[in-house]
């Protein structure tokens, strides 16, 4: 294992491994740098294995560490950034050499080509004629090279008109892609929708358009340029949720304005009690209709800011504008308007509880709001499912839609089981003890 | 040396050296002291191969972040920028050395790209002012880093959406100049299969280069009998689902970063008497993950429900083997036991973190929502209710759960039943839109784009048939003695560990009709070996197949196909690389659109 650098040399320049040695000034013919330095550097790893087991043992920190068994205590390289204890070295004199430049004025697109993919500085100006520019083109294409192909695309862009640029790319589609990857990077929107505009492909000029929003932090510019937004080439769709967007960040601007208005005069009972969180400029539509709901909740239908106004605009369906208000009017614990939302009443002027939602997700939303045991008592009785009653009365300790359910189901045992789960003493342990000692139930079990 | 990496059936520490070497030549090149400026990403990959120790012995001094304005004050002779060739850095780089420039005794500056020099780069760094102060402008030709004995990944965030949205082949591009490396290094790999397009541009890729390397022929014998490229969108479905296995679930729950993992701390509070709860910490546990460890090489792989008893199982056998310091009587077996305590004291030590980290899995894992999403999940892999609205999804939106959850189920819908009807998706669409923010509409189009959410055309379903064909869903699975690679998800196989399974045995001709379904080509190419390294297999001798998932793989697939390398009959071993470790939640976010 030991072998001398001396045996070494030797091994690697033997006639059989010959080929593997490469010359570092041989370079025309080395294409693949990286294969070569890997393949050069196995000289001599193979000796190494001895001291790097020392480096092994300490950890970023400089510490030493025990290995393997001890994972925890490898720090990563990000643990070790700026706490690298200070050493100094003596001055350097040497120099190194900067990178040599070349040129020459006879190489064809091929050649320019490859000195490019090798890092090497390259002008490309001497390629005049629409022929040698787009040999160049296709050249870098064929190597894949995506560094070259792009360094090439820069170079053309700067020296051909857009229409003949574009006219050339839209038979070159690799080229194209890499040419819509590199505007994105550099974010030269301009020249991107001119492409888009000229290969006609319509969604993506309108998408790319609207992308820009999001780098407009001003939010009277931003409801501004939502507007140019309305009427491009969108799915039909899409158009739909674009002029969502735009009329949405047009009402917010004014509800802000006039709700922190409200709330620095500080006559509103309701923000004085409950001051805003957060500003609702930029917020999704369904937490629009919260804060409304919230702050809002009796306005008139003609004001910007009620409820009602924001389902009619955005045409909300009804199950997600009551879950909506649920969750508002319970958070102020506002249980009559609670009530209010499930009511119906028919043509009889009888009135009715009914959910779009579910009683069962009404329950859950009260619990969450950690609405009193009477409220949810009620909602979880109407609760259709049997089984799902039961289930939300026990998980939510509501003793009497329990103990009667049982009752209803003549289930003894389930109840009995129940019995072992409330407080000794309680009142709803006389309760279960007066339902199971009645004789007028017949039990199932 | 980094042990664990030469543990397989590669000796994958060849490349671990390999590309260390090159770092010190590199900053052998800078001579005298330095400072090393950091693109803070590349960090995490730089940790896996080289330690600080190293750095240091070639007189790095001090080590920064790459952030705006000026650098902390060092005194060194040279500034090393090391970063990932994107424009946004040129511009904090040029900052910096402006400001130091300003500062008053000069400085080298030398910069390395990783993994790739940048015309474009050089030219933004040209337009600053700053092109002429670098002494010496490199690259680090970091493709593929070793993981662990099996695994490599080129840790590119964006190579999915480069290569399936922008059609751009710079990371195609990369994983063929990573795999000349290997081949330079392990030998010119005879066969290659395919499939899928960008599999078959790499493929195209590597043959060039070797055609243009003509210059000289490899003659190391080679160690890797079979290449398999395959492209992420031959199988969207995979990443989408939970991940089952203890791996996987660590990674789906608090992401694994370059094989590290940060875990909350109080499970980790050290448990000494007289300790009152005081001083719990506050800082992240942070834990490395890898092979080196014997327990977790071990569990890594099992589906989570299997890992309990195995802890248990330690547990006991290490108690046992304290209670023997009882039967030490003569001082040559105190001396014996004594010389047993390191490994005993650290083999508690990892049992205690990985009970710990397994309880912390399992407060998920038993939680109704979690049970609630993987109900859905198996529904949709198993061809149940594809076509209409869901209503778990129905009810994650109202609550507002995270949006990649939502995206990452919706696009699993969708790709179970081959793009979903056209109502079904504007509904879905116009819930998130209303309860996420419209901006979301461009995020939307890249998933369609990537063909994860889409309307379903043509109006044929064609998963029923892959699933069946490929029997992709398997009823009875065996999570604790696993007899197919099913167990990774507890009933779903993996596609894409299929598809290599299959080519393994019985070959992909008994499958042609379904490798039509899925998209892309399918291809062979042979790569010719000169006589005398040609390849004499001794009866029994596993083939070693080289698999490199073109977009990501996950931790789960990874499980699956070491699990068919360690099956006896199986013959073929996989040593797994790719571009880029991934779960469904950094999938689904790396195709989500940011301001600019």
């Amino acid at each position: 294992m030991n072998r001398t650098k001396g045996d070494e040399e030797e091994y690697w320049n033997s006639s059989k491994f010959k080929a593997f040695t490469f010359d570092d000034e041989d370079d025309e013919l080395s294409q693949l740098k990286e294969s070569k330095r890997a393949v050069n550097s196995l000289r001599d790893f193979v000796d190494d294995d001895d001291d790097d087991d020392d480096l092994e043992r300490v950890s970023w920190s400089g510490e030493p560490v025990g290995r393997r068994t001890r994972p925890g205590s490898f720090q990563s390289l990000s643990d070790a950034l700026s706490d690298t204890p200070a050493k100094s070295y003596a001055p350097e004199l040497g120099r190194p050499k900067g990178e040599y430049r070349d040129y020459s004025n006879d190489w064809s697109p091929s050649d320019t080509v490859r000195r490019l993919r090798k890092g090497k500085v390259c002008s490309l100006e001497r390629f005049r004629s629409l022929q040698d520019k787009l040999q160049l083109l296709e050249e870098a294409v064929s190597m894949h090279d995506g560094n070259v192909i792009t360094a090439v695309l820069i170079f053309l862009k700067r020296t051909l008109s857009k229409e003949i640029l574009f006219r050339e790319l839209e038979v070159r589609q690799v080229a194209l892609r890499h040419l819509i990857h590199f505007l994105k990077e550099i974010g030269d929107q301009k020249l991107l929708l001119d492409l888009f505009r000229f290969l006609d492909r319509t969604e993506e000029l309108a998408l790319t358009h609207y992308r820009e929003h999001l780098n407009i932090q001003d939010p009277e510019k931003r409801k501004e340029f939502l507007k140019t937004c309305i009427g491009l080439p969108f799915s039909a769709e899409d158009s739909a949720h674009i002029q969502d967007h735009y009329t949405l960040l047009e009402r917010q601007i004014i509800i802000e304005a006039n709700d922190r208005h409200l709330e620095s005069a500080g006559q509103t009972e309701i923000f004085r009690k409950h001051p805003r969180k957060a500003s609702i400029l930029n917020m999704p539509l369904v937490t629009t209709l919260f804060y409304s709901c919230f702050y809002h909740y009796t306005e008139a239908e003609g004001t910007f800011s009620s409820p009602v106004n924001l389902k009619k605009t955005f045409k909300i369906p009804e199950k997600q504008y009551v879950l909506t208000a649920l969750a508002a009017r319970a958070k102020l614990r506002a249980w009559h308007d609670v009530d209010a939302l499930f009511t119906t009443k028919n043509w009889l002027g009888y009135t009715k509880k009914r959910a779009p939602i579910g009683f069962h997700r009404v329950v859950e939303i009260l619990h969450k709001n950690s609405a009193p045991v009477q409220i949810l008592q009620e909602y979880v009785n109407l609760v259709e499912d049997v089984d799902t009653k039961l289930n939300l009365a026990t998980k939510f300790r509501c003793h009497d839609v329990v103990i009667d359910t049982c009752r209803d189901l003549k289930d003894r045992q389930q109840l009995l089981a129940y019995r072992s789960k409330v407080d000794k003493g309680s009142a709803e342990e006389e309760k279960i003890d007066a339902v199971l000692s009645s004789s007028q139930i017949r039990w199932k079990n | 040396m980094a042990a664990h990496l030469s543990y397989g059936r590669v000796n994958l520490n060849v490349l671990r050296e390999a590309v260390r070497r090159e770092l010190r030549e590199f900053l052998d090149k800078c001579a005298g002291s330095k400072a090393i400026v950091w693109d803070e990403y590349l960090t995490g990959p730089f940790g896996l191969i080289a330690q600080y120790s190293l750095l240091k012995e070639h007189e790095v001094e001090k080590m920064f972040t790459l952030k705006g304005s000026r650098l902390p004050a060092a005194d060194v002779k040279n500034i090393i920028f090391v970063a990932r060739p994107r424009l946004e850095l040129m511009d904090i780089i040029a900052e910096n050395v402006l400001s130091e420039d300003r500062r008053g005794p000069a400085r080298d500056f030398h910069i390395l790209f990783v993994p790739r020099r940048s015309l474009l780069c050089e030219q933004r760094l040209k337009d600053l002012g700053v092109l002429g102060s670098f002494i010496h402008r490199e690259e680090y030709s970091l493709d593929l880093i070793p993981f662990d004995g099996d695994l490599l990944s080129m840790e590119s965030e964006g190579a999915f959406k480069e290569c399936y949205l922008e059609s751009d082949q710079t990371s195609l591009y990369h994983a063929a100049k990573g795999l000349m490396t290997l081949q330079a290094l392990y030998g010119t790999i005879p066969q290659i299969f395919g499939k899928g397009e960008c599999a078959r541009q790499v493929a195209n890729m590597m043959i060039r280069m070797k055609r243009e390397f003509t210059g000289s022929q490899n003659s190391i014998f080679p160690v890797f009998d079979n290449l398999l490229l395959l492209d992420r969108n031959v199988d969207l479905l995979t990443p989408l689902a939970t991940q089952l296995t203890y791996e996987g679930l660590i990674d789906e729950i608090y992401g694994i970063q370059n094989s590290y993992v940060k875990l909350p701390p109080e499970k980790f509070a050290p448990k000494k008497q007289g300790d009152g709860g005081k001083d719990l910490p506050t800082e992240a546990k942070k834990l490395q993950l890898n092979s080196a460890e014997e327990l977790y090489a071990e569990i890594r792989d099992k589906n989570f429900n299997a890992v309990g008893s195995v802890l248990s199982k330690k547990a006991k056998v290490i108690s046992a083997a304290f209670e023997e310091r009882h039967n030490a009587k003569t001082v040559g077996e105190i001396k014996q036991f004594v010389s047993q305590l390191p490994h005993m004291q650290a083999a508690r030590g990892s049992l205690a973190n990985h009970t710990s980290i397994a309880e912390l899995i399992k407060d998920v894992t038993t939680s109704e929502d979690f049970f609630d999403k993987l109900t859905v999940e198996q529904e949709f892999m198993s061809g149940i209710d594809t076509d209409k609205v869901n209503s778990y999804i129905e009810d994650c939106i109202a609550q507002k759960h995270p949006l990649i959850k939502v995206l990452r189920i919706v696009c699993l819908q969708s790709v179970c039943n081959s793009g979903l009807k056209q109502k079904v998706l504007d509904y879905y669409k116009r819930e998130i839109l209303q309860t996420y923010g419209y901006e979301h509409i461009l995020t939307l189009y890249n998933l369609e784009k990537a063909g994860l959410l889409k309307p379903q055309t043509g109006g044929r379903n064609t998963y029923p048939t892959v699933r069946k064909t490929l029997r992709l869903w398997m009823d009875d699975v065996n999570e604790q003695n696993p007899t197919d690679i099913s167990y990774v998800y507890s009933g779903y196989a993996p596609l894409s560990v299929r598809l290599a399974q299959l080519l393994s045995r019985p070959g992909w001709r008994s499958i042609e009709e379904v490798l039509r379904i899925l998209p892309g080509p399918h291809f062979e190419e042979r790569q010719p070996l000169p006589t005398g390294l040609q390849k004499k297999r001794q009866p029994g001798e596993n083939r070693v197949t080289l698999i490199f998932f073109l977009g990501g793989v996950t931790f789960a697939e990874i499980a699956a196909l070491r699990f068919l390398s360690q099956l006896e009959d199986g013959g073929t071993e996989y040593v797994i690389a790719t571009t880029k470790l991934i779960n469904g939640a950094s999938w689904i976010e790396s195709l989500m659109e940011k301001p600019f």
